[in-house]
């Protein structure tokens, strides 16, 4: 079984990437609810602190105050915990965002239960969900620090409401030797046709050497980073269930509403092969280390190596 | 105030709540009470050399910007954005029809030329707040106005802007509180009192103003002294007006709040405002 080199963080790579292109995008404002120096903004703030906003901890105002920025024209990037940012702001966010029309990029780190010892009320297992209910939002979820710097120039190039989803614990290098990545694809990781797994954040590493542990077995998977929850990746989702006709995907979400929901549903409608959702099943979690609660909620490698067994029995 | 300005805005007021009516009725939904309350707040702004903006071109970068925070009084501002000729009249009775751009309540999605969708009550503030902070970051000297209705201080969210705005010093944001004493349940006084309101914005740090909500001479002068004074706080202008106002059975009763005129009611009504033969 392989091990990775350990990266930084993404809301680490979120922040320095922030800081690097507020010289080159100059309507670039940046909102944070008294959390700058968990999700980064912190960077940005001290080197444009004119464009940078801490509204305390009142998240409704801030969302408010990022759509009536970008109204002005600005590029409002407005962050907090995941579980801060989309819970307490949903019903601004329907409004005075997405129900307005309005671009602005949210980046909220903290996703998932690897949060870790805070428990469950600092952990967010419902954010990709919720957010993918938005219409004309873009939901993407990095899996590493060299993909979160790309993916961050990108949004601030691009038109749209945008959700980006980072995570506490340094990151797992996943791509060691690339920086260009095409918008909306999945990354083919491993190639295997036994089975295919799909997933994204900080369970991708997991997925990884769950393949190895499968592969130890004889059995050959391949293995896509499917950083793009909404719109999901179609063209490559159904090749995958053409070609290798099963399919799993495994998310640090709740089971309902995730990126396995979504394949569900679109692999349903277009070629119905049998998909295994392998993610946190109708509960919230608790205090831990981030591995104990991988392995205790169903998601690390172990876990997933053991389910994907059953699942092609 | 001239005699001649004072016409014309009781005119236009007129012409205005004539408007609602129909729209209303014909709509057979929506909100008279609220929409009716802020009548005078609206046509002083416009048309009393208050606001800045331009006839010919509604999204003007310069213009002030106008966030209607009391979503559910928006026929009073359809009304009134056609009598400057953005929306022409005939659009007016499509109001909560299908394919309408004229929503029940404000969405900007179909209606480019509002500033925000709102609806749910206690957004506006905050959406004024990233307009005021963005006039400040280009150095530009747009103002910004948010009309709040009375019911929308019970919004956690209306506070916590507050809080902001006079901490960042926004003196180009002005609250107006179209204050008519009801909300959708009853009387302010009984669901959710929360007087004294001047004490409320003053204690938050704002520069606070109470007048007559339906006086053209007292709005204009608050208006004016908002806008020239060049205070270094956020303004909260508590408007003091009576919801229903112009149609007499309409007036304090809460009924109207969400309620729109029969046919046989708004012929009544439109007779009060000065028509002689109406017809819905």
């Amino acid at each position: 079984m392989r091990e990775f080199k350990i990266g930084k963080a993404t809301r680490a790579a979120y922040g320095e990437t922030l800081a690097e292109l507020g010289e080159e995008f100059r309507e670039i404002v940046v909102l944070d609810a008294d959390l700058s120096k968990s999700t980064h903004t912190y960077i940005f703030a001290e080197k444009f602190p004119d464009r940078f906003f801490n509204f305390g901890i009142a998240e409704a105002n801030m969302v408010g105050a990022a759509a009536g920025l970008a109204r002005c024209g600005k590029i409002p990037f407005c962050s907090s915990f995941a579980c801060f940012m989309v819970n307490k702001s949903y019903e601004q966010i329907r409004i005075s965002v997405a129900g307005s029309g309005l671009s602005v990029k949210f980046v909220a780190s903290h996703g998932g239960i690897s949060v870790g010892e805070d428990g469950f009320t600092q952990q967010s297992v419902e954010d990709i969900a919720l957010m993918c209910t938005f219409p004309d939002f873009t939901v993407v979820a990095p899996a590493d620090e060299v993909y979160t710097r790309w993916l961050i120039r990108e949004v601030a190039k691009r038109e749209g409401p945008f959700y980006i989803r980072t995570q506490r614990p340094k990151a797992p290098i996943i791509y060691e030797n690339k920086n260009n990545f095409e918008w909306g694809k999945y990354i083919k990781l491993e190639e295997g046709d036994d089975v295919a797994i799909f997933s994204y954040g900080l369970t991708v590493s997991e997925c990884l050497k769950a393949h190895d542990l499968l592969k130890e077995k004889g059995i050959k998977a391949s293995v896509y980073d499917a950083p793009f929850i909404k719109p999901i990746d179609e063209t490559t989702v159904l090749e995958v269930a053409k070609k290798i006709k099963r399919i799993v995907v495994v998310e640090e979400h709740l089971k309902d509403g995730g990126l396995g929901s979504r394949v569900a549903s679109f692999i349903s409608e277009n070629y119905p092969v049998p998909v295994k959702i392998i993610a946190i099943d109708d509960t919230y979690a608790e205090s831990g280390k981030p591995d104990e609660l991988f392995d205790k909620y169903g998601i690390s490698h172990k876990k997933i190596f053991e389910k994907i067994l059953d699942f092609i029995g | 105030m001239e005699i001649s300005l004072k016409e014309i805005l009781t005119e236009k007021a007129l012409k205005v709540r004539r408007k609602i009516i129909r729209m209303l009725a014909k709509a057979g939904s929506g909100h008279p009470g609220g929409s009716l309350s802020m009548v005078e707040i609206l046509v002083t702004l416009y048309f009393a050399d208050i606001l800045r903006y331009r006839e010919e071109d509604p999204f003007w970068p310069e213009r002030d910007r106008v966030v209607l925070s009391k979503g559910h009084g928006v026929p009073a501002l359809y009304a009134v954005w056609s009598e400057i000729g953005w929306i022409p009249e005939h659009m007016l009775w499509t109001l909560r029809k299908i394919n309408s751009p004229l929503q029940g309540h404000p969405d900007r999605r179909k209606l480019p030329i509002l500033e925000i969708s709102s609806g749910s009550l206690g957004q506006g503030l905050s959406v004024g707040i990233g307009m005021a902070l963005a006039g400040k970051m280009d150095k530009k000297d747009y103002r910004v106005y948010v009309i709040m209705g009375d019911g929308e201080m019970d919004e956690g969210q209306v506070w916590e802007g507050a809080m902001f705005a006079n901490f960042h010093r926004l003196n180009n944001l002005t609250v107006i509180v179209d204050y008519n004493k009801f909300q959708l349940d009853g009387a302010i006084e009984e669901i959710l009192d929360f007087s004294p309101l001047d004490e409320k914005w003053r204690s938050f740090g704002w520069e606070v103003f109470e007048v007559d909500g339906h006086s053209f001479d007292e709005l204009k002068d608050v208006f004016e002294k908002v806008k020239n004074n060049n205070f270094e706080k956020p303004q909260c202008i508590i408007a003091h007006t009576v919801k229903g106002k112009g149609v007499s059975f309409m007036e304090n009763n809460n009924a109207f709040h969400g309620k729109a005129p029969t046919k046989e009611q708004a012929i009544e009504a439109l007779k009060e405002l000065g028509e002689e033969n109406p017809e819905i």
